[in-house]
């Protein structure tokens, strides 16, 4: 199969970034093909969620630039074919006062346009969208008094209810409980088959994101790898000592410490006890 | 006894008024509480006692500002107000809430020059800081429904995208919302119901009807539409009950329109005491 030939999702050229003076990204260039499944890994403060931002616009790179489907993301503006949760995606005040139904409803506001309403078909997509990431017996409920793990089920819900063609996901499944997690990653999976739909996975959980993902990037300030999953099962282990210093047992849920620049010995000690 | 006020022009304006405010108030005040500005409800009010006195101490020179309700100037005031919050706010981006101390300090200060200038306190000033039965004339009335016909429309027509932004602002950046554009359409909405509220209810307690009903509201809402739909029941049932026993007692609206308030927010705690917010 010739990856190159399929249109690109996202191009990103020679991009960095840096907060205040600190340095985060670096010379990265990445393309993604539309129709891929791309699973993003790299320890805690690897810059992966500030690379999502770049993505998303809301930072502006240093230096280089990132198109989607093709257009600068400065003039990009069909955003509305663009899902995201975000990582904290409990940054909302939680005791707004929103049903399930409404906040998932917000997911379709940039398609409904301005000085319009939701109709018919519209409240028909969004309570489907609920139904399918299992939350149906709240729609009516006020979103502040769910569940960390319900709460980002109803976040999910909303970045799906617009079809969009590009989904964009910031571990989206801290805090659900594991059941559900293969159930999610199978609708992941079955998004991306069937429709068609590309996309990013933010993720810590390795080993269970590479049942489902067509490709693997590693990211660590640079971007260490990014390919399909054969070669990326392949080079796994050189991988991730080279992004985490030691070789991690990769089907445990790793959330990593901070120390991956240097070589401590407990390292490996303390992984063990997460 | 609501008799009484079909009986005058000028109590009838101010009945109407009143309805006008015990929907408008809240409205923007829910908004106005989930976005956590309460405090800029409050500085704005203020500033708009400046622009009041200002226009009263303009009136001494001017015939014209003498004819007009000082009430428009205190409007260009609080939107002046708004602009200035928001290039602080830019300017002190780790500390966003000290804008609105400094233009509300800067206002009273100013506002307090002002009111020494013209001679201190008069009659139409204190009505202006607790509010006015009679303060309503044929003229105003009729700007107030225009103002009320507008707030309304645009706050219909941009409910997604407020909601969206109160609710969670990045997300509503990433999906194209304009964040800026929006907020200034608000508050300048803010800044105008706070203008017509005033007369009413008194500069010093504006804020209290924008807060009060929601705060109740609050309580037993389920939903972003129900908090509306209770809002406004409460704040009509305020500003009826407290334009009322006001007029029958001789005393001012503003305070017994927010005492309404305080009474329907502790029965709304006491109803519902099981849920926590
Ligand atoms: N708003 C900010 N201001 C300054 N520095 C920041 C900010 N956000 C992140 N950083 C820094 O940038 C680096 C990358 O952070 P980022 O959130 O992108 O990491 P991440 O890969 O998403 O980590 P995690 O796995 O913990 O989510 C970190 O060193 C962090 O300290
Ligand atoms: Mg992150």
């Amino acid at each position: 199969m010739n990856e190159q030939s399929r249109p690109l999702a996202i191009d990103i050229d020679q991009l960095s970034f840096a907060y205040q003076n600190q340095n985060v990204l670096e010379d990265i260039n990445m393309k993604v093909p539309q129709g891929s499944f791309l699973g993003l890994v790299g320890p805690n403060g690897s810059g992966k969620s500030t690379l999502i931002k770049c993505l998303l616009g809301l930072l502006t790179p240093n230096q280089g630039t990132v198109k989607l489907f093709g257009v600068n993301v400065k003039k990009f503006d069909r955003w509305n074919d663009i899902g995201f949760v975000s990582q904290k995606a409990n940054s909302f005040n939680s005791g707004f006062p929103a049903t399930v139904f409404e906040v998932v409803s917000m997911g379709l506001y940039g398609k409904v346009g301005l000085f319009r309403f939701l109709n018919r078909k519209h409240k028909q997509k969004v309570r489907e969208a609920i139904a399918q990431v299992g939350m149906e017996d709240f729609i009516n409920e006020n979103i502040g008094q769910l569940s960390g793990g319900q709460q980002q089920r109803v976040f999910i819900a909303r970045a799906l209810v617009s079809d969009p063609s590009l989904l964009i996901l910031d571990e989206p499944t801290v805090g659900v409980d594991a059941k559900s997690v293969t159930n999610f990653y199978t609708m992941l999976k079955k998004l991306n088959d069937e429709k068609g739909i590309t996309l990013i996975l933010v993720t810590h959980d390795i080993g269970a994101m590479s049942e489902y993902v067509t490709d693997v990037a590693c990211l660590n300030k640079c971007l260490h790898f990014h390919g399909n999953k054969h070669s990326f099962e392949e080079n796994k282990e050189e991988m991730m000592t080279a992004m985490y210093g030691h070789e991690v047992n990769l089907l445990e849920h790793n959330h990593d410490h901070d120390h991956h620049h240097h070589h401590h010995d407990h390292d490996d000690v303390r992984r063990d006890e997460t | 006894m609501i008799e009484v006020f079909f009986q005058y022009d000028f109590l009838r304006y101010s009945l109407y008024t009143g309805l006008m405010i015990g929907f408008l108030a809240p409205v923007v005040g829910v908004f106005i509480v989930v976005r956590r500005l309460s405090m800029m409800a409050d500085a704005l009010s203020h500033i708009t006692l400046t622009g009041i006195a200002f226009s009263l101490l303009l009136g001494r020179y001017y015939p014209f500002f003498a004819g007009l309700n000082p009430v428009y100037m205190g409007m260009v005031f609080s939107i002046s107000g708004a602009l200035l919050i928001e290039k602080l706010r830019h300017m002190y981006q780790y500390y966003k809430e000290l804008a609105i101390p400094i233009i509300l300090s800067g206002a009273i200060g100013v506002g307090v020059l002002f009111i020494s200038l013209a001679d201190g306190f008069n009659n139409d000033l204190f009505n202006y800081l607790f509010g006015s039965v009679v303060a309503i004339s044929e003229t105003d009335f009729h700007v107030v429904i225009v103002l009320t016909f507008l707030v309304s429309l645009v706050l219909l027509l941009f409910y997604k995208e407020l909601f969206f932004l109160s609710f969670d602002e990045e997300q509503a950046v990433i999906s194209g919302l304009p964040k800026r554009s929006l907020h200034f359409i608000f508050m300048i909405l803010v800044a105008l119901v706070i203008g017509i509220s005033m007369q009413i209810v008194g500069i010093l307690l504006v804020s209290a009807l924008m807060t009060l009903p929601v705060a109740s509201a609050m309580r037993w809402a389920r939903g972003f539409k129900q908090m509306f739909l209770y809002a406004v029941l409460f704040g009509e049932v305020s500003v009826i009950t407290g334009l009322i026993s006001a007029f029958h007692l001789d005393l001012a609206p503003g305070g017994t329109i927010v005492m309404t308030n305080i009474a329907l927010l502790i029965g709304s705690i006491a109803l519902t005491r099981k849920r926590s917010l």
